[in-house]
């Protein structure tokens, strides 16, 4: 099918040649390296580009393939997409297994098999769900909806393809790392220096292909969905290699010794941490909300003006945050308090963005009851709001002195990663399939009512747990008796989480169980062999995405 | 607001805006750690981790202990009470990275240093459930039978120099002997490591004595995690130490 010659494509140049030399550098590393960990992660990345030099010789071998050429470069979307549920259904089963090892240590350890162990598989688990099942939603969908909202194909041909393939390897060059025990110790920064380069030559090539879409728009505005998808690529840009600034061993080893130290290094971190949140799994899902809900409902945005007020505060007074990590800490206390007041005004934009996204329904309310997909967004943007309320109390000296340390805290990040992150992902993606595969409809609303269903009594199981535990653990820690001595010891405290963590294991699994029957209902609905919309013209979706220009004539 | 449409349409103006308006929180907050004078606390007693014990830390976060225990002993009593004195800054400004933790599915290590014998932190890292049976501790018997691979140990204090722990030319240069030393304190090296590591504890961590293994150099770490400050000299009430 492919006719047009690839030949003499700058694209076609750099990347492979990029490539190329990368691979020569592994496969070095990997001959001469003392470090085994090196030797392993070395052949595993040569093995992973080996992967997509391969794919890049398959695709372009005749020429540059007909998605490239349509108006809309659609199958790197759809690559996304299924990367996503994959490392997804990874991510959570991983989370499962280490609940269940909490829960039963003498039943899911294994002595001999080191790589088993709760501190490996932890960040195995927070990495697999963020970053691959987060990441490839957000790349996926910002490709989809950047394209939609400017009307044009993705800048820089292969680009969009050589970033899939490259945060992919990252993510695998990760997975296995942590492991192998190879890790920096920086919670949700953990891949060792190597890894962090290759992902800034991913994320740098990221932005380009999306800034530069955005740049050959054909809409005199850029849509809003686009300034919170800039906003997460450029900050994360930011956060990623200021928290990542490293002395290797040597060049042949994967350890390295972080630049700062202590407290400057705690903070930095944190900075990360906290914004790794506010614009990873705020700002980027954000995005999605601002395309996917106005969409699906059919309505334009509720708030053109609050639209701008929650982008610009939401951007500024996250990135202060960050020091409620570290209240009662060695951290100097001006810091402290600074980070506590911004997390507390930070209520405010956060309920900005909740209520734009829901007054979005206004005229469509009825919806709710008849789309299963649109009611997972819309409970997605709830538990937002339930969250974003229960940070900032979180984040008040007070309280944290209590909830710190405790898995109040592995709760609250769970109702936003569960409730907020994982719906709003969850209902995207069930937009997008029939999208994507020209289908008419998903393969059944039915099995989206049993996912809604299941997986909302898997959060709530997990998330009414983990606050009980959590105040009951800050209470034991804290409780004195008649004499004035503490009560408990601290193996109490472990000990009186033994129900919790069974409740939260079962939740959990209730929880992956949905994402399960949602994956069998996309195989589905992509797999219909009824009469698809293949061949229908690309459908207006413009007239139904609200243009700002739109949106200022309702408010005002 | 009509205003903000020459953003919207200039897709640069809005990166930069972006950035500008992001940068602002992290660069008030950061830098001035970097230069206010009293973010870390003089104190005595600190020095750099000995060889043997850099090699512990390495694997404390290799195993992705700080997952579970947290190195930070926040000023509240009953933390205080229960772990001893509260965290200062300058107890951990040799780590790079820090260790300070977010959770405590396990209980603080701070100044665990010292609280058990080895013979319990041996049996408890082996098998955790036979010395606290409600432990959900993984086992760690690997440790002890891992023999420690420390060919690179002066790269390490070479790399640890060039982000500013102050290790000295002597420091690299005996870094292999000062290793092995700490775990064998009748070899010749012994006397020369204490005097560039003060207060260092040098035995036989792992009891057994015929090679240095991981349990050796984690244990090592374990025990001197929060014994090095002087308490008796370091007065908080201090002006330099009140910020």
């Amino acid at each position: 099918m492919p006719t047009e010659s690839a030949s003499g494509r700058i694209d076609l140049a750099i990347i492979p040649g990029f490539l190329i030399t990368v691979f020569f550098l592994a496969i070095f590393a990997a001959a001469k390296s003392p470090d085994p960990g090196m030797v392993l992660q070395a052949w595993t990345l040569a093995a992973c580009i080996a992967a997509t030099g391969a794919w890049y010789l398959v695709t372009y071998a005749d020429g540059t393939p007909a998605d490239e050429r349509g108006p809309y470069m659609n199958d790197v979307v759809k690559a996304g997409v299924i990367a996503s549920m994959f490392w997804g259904i990874a991510g959570m089963l991983v989370g499962l297994i280490i609940a269940l090892q909490l829960s039963f240590p003498d039943l899911f350890y294994f002595p001999d098999l080191p790589w088993t162990n709760f501190g490996r598989m932890r960040p195995l688990h927070t990495s697999a769900v963020i970053f691959a099942f987060g990441g490839n939603v957000l790349i996926a969908t910002s490709f989809y909806v950047v394209q939609r909202t400017c009307r044009a194909r993705l800048f820089g041909g292969s680009l969009a393809w050589f970033v899939f393939w490259g945060y992919n390897t990252f993510i695998v060059l990760a997975g296995t790392g942590y492991l192998e025990g190879v890790t920096q110790s920086r919670e949700y920064a953990e891949p060792e220096w190597y890894a962090d380069l290759w992902l800034t030559a991913v994320w740098v090539s990221y932005l380009v292909v999306f800034l530069g879409t955005i740049m050959k728009r054909q809409e005199p505005h850029i849509y809003v969905a686009n300034w919170f998808y800039l906003a997460f690529i450029v900050t994360i840009a930011l956060l990623h290699v200021v928290n990542n600034l490293a002395m290797p061993v040597s060049w042949l080893e994967t350890k390295s010794f972080s630049l700062f130290s202590g407290v400057q290094d705690a903070l930095t971190q944190w900075w990360y941490g906290h914004n790794a949140v506010g614009f990873f799994l705020t700002a980027g899902f954000l995005g999605i909300m601002y395309y996917f809900i106005p969409k699906r409902a059919n309505r334009p945005i509720y708030s053109y003006r609050l639209s701008i007020i929650h982008f610009w505060t939401l951007i500024f007074i996250y990135i202060w945050a960050g020091p409620h990590h570290l209240l009662y800490t060695a951290l100097p206390e001006w810091a402290q308090t600074l980070g506590m007041t911004f997390s507390v005004i930070l209520w405010m934009p956060s309920w900005g963005g909740m209520i734009n996204g829901l007054m979005t329904l206004s005229g469509a309310w009825d919806k709710l009851r008849t789309d299963p997909v649109l009611r997972m967004i819309v409970v997605s943007v709830a538990f937002y709001g339930m969250a974003t309320f229960e940070g900032p109390v979180m984040s008040v000296k007070t309280v944290n002195a209590l909830s710190h340390y405790t898995n109040w805290t592995i709760g609250h990040v769970h109702s936003g990663a569960l409730g907020w992150v994982g719906y709003v992902s969850f209902g995207a993606i069930y937009c997008l399939v029939p999208w994507l595969w020209k289908k008419q409809r998903l393969y059944s609303n039915a099995l989206v009512e049993w996912h809604f269903w299941i997986s909302t009594l898997g959060i709530v199981l997990y998330i009414t747990s983990m606050w009980v535990a959590g105040i009951m653990q800050g209470l034991m820690w804290r409780a004195y008796n008649d004499f004035g001595f503490l009560e408990y010891s601290f193996v109490e405290g472990v000990q009186a989480m033994h129900p919790y963590y069974i409740i939260r294991a079962l939740g959990g699994a209730l929880y992956l169980t949905g994402a399960l029957i949602m994956v069998y209902n996309l195989w589905r609905t992509a797999g219909d062999r009824t009469p698809s919309l293949a061949d229908a013209p690309e459908r207006p979706l413009l007239a139904l995405v609200p243009e700002p220009a739109l949106a200022v004539r309702a408010a005002s | 607001m009509n205003r903000h449409e020459i953003i919207e349409k200039n897709s640069i103006l809005m990166l930069i805006g972006i950035l500008i308006v992001v940068a602002i929180g992290g660069a008030v907050e950061i830098a001035p750690l970097f230069w206010v004078n009293g973010t870390v606390e003089a104190v005595d007693g600190m020095r750099p981790y000995t060889p043997l014990e850099l090699k512990g830390r390495d694997i404390y976060v290799r195993e992705g202990c700080y997952v579970c225990h947290s190195q930070m002993i926040r000023s509240l009593r009953d933390e205080v009470e229960r772990y001893g004195h509260y965290s200062l800054a300058a107890e951990s400004m040799y780590d790079h990275p820090f260790q300070w933790g977010s959770e405590r599915t396990g209980p603080d290590l701070a100044r665990v240093g010292g609280k058990y014998s080895d013979e319990w932190q041996r049996a408890h890292l082996a098998d955790p459930r036979s010395v606290v049976p409600e432990s959900i501790m993984p086992p760690y018997r690997f440790l002890e039978l891992t023999p420690l691979d420390y060919r690179d140990i002066q790269e390490q204090l070479k790399a640890s120099r060039s982000v500013g722990v102050p290790y000295t030319h002597a420091d690299v240069a005996n870094a292999k002997q000062d290793l092995e030393a700490q775990a064998d304190p009748n070899s010749d090296g012994a006397e020369g490591m204490q005097k560039r590591y003060p207060k260092a504890q040098a035995r036989d961590f792992d009891g057994n004595p015929k090679q240095i293994t991981e349990a050796d150099a984690l244990i090592a770490y374990l025990q001197m995690l929060g014994t090095l400050v002087d308490f008796k000299t370091y007065h908080a009430s201090a002006p330099e130490n009140r910020r």
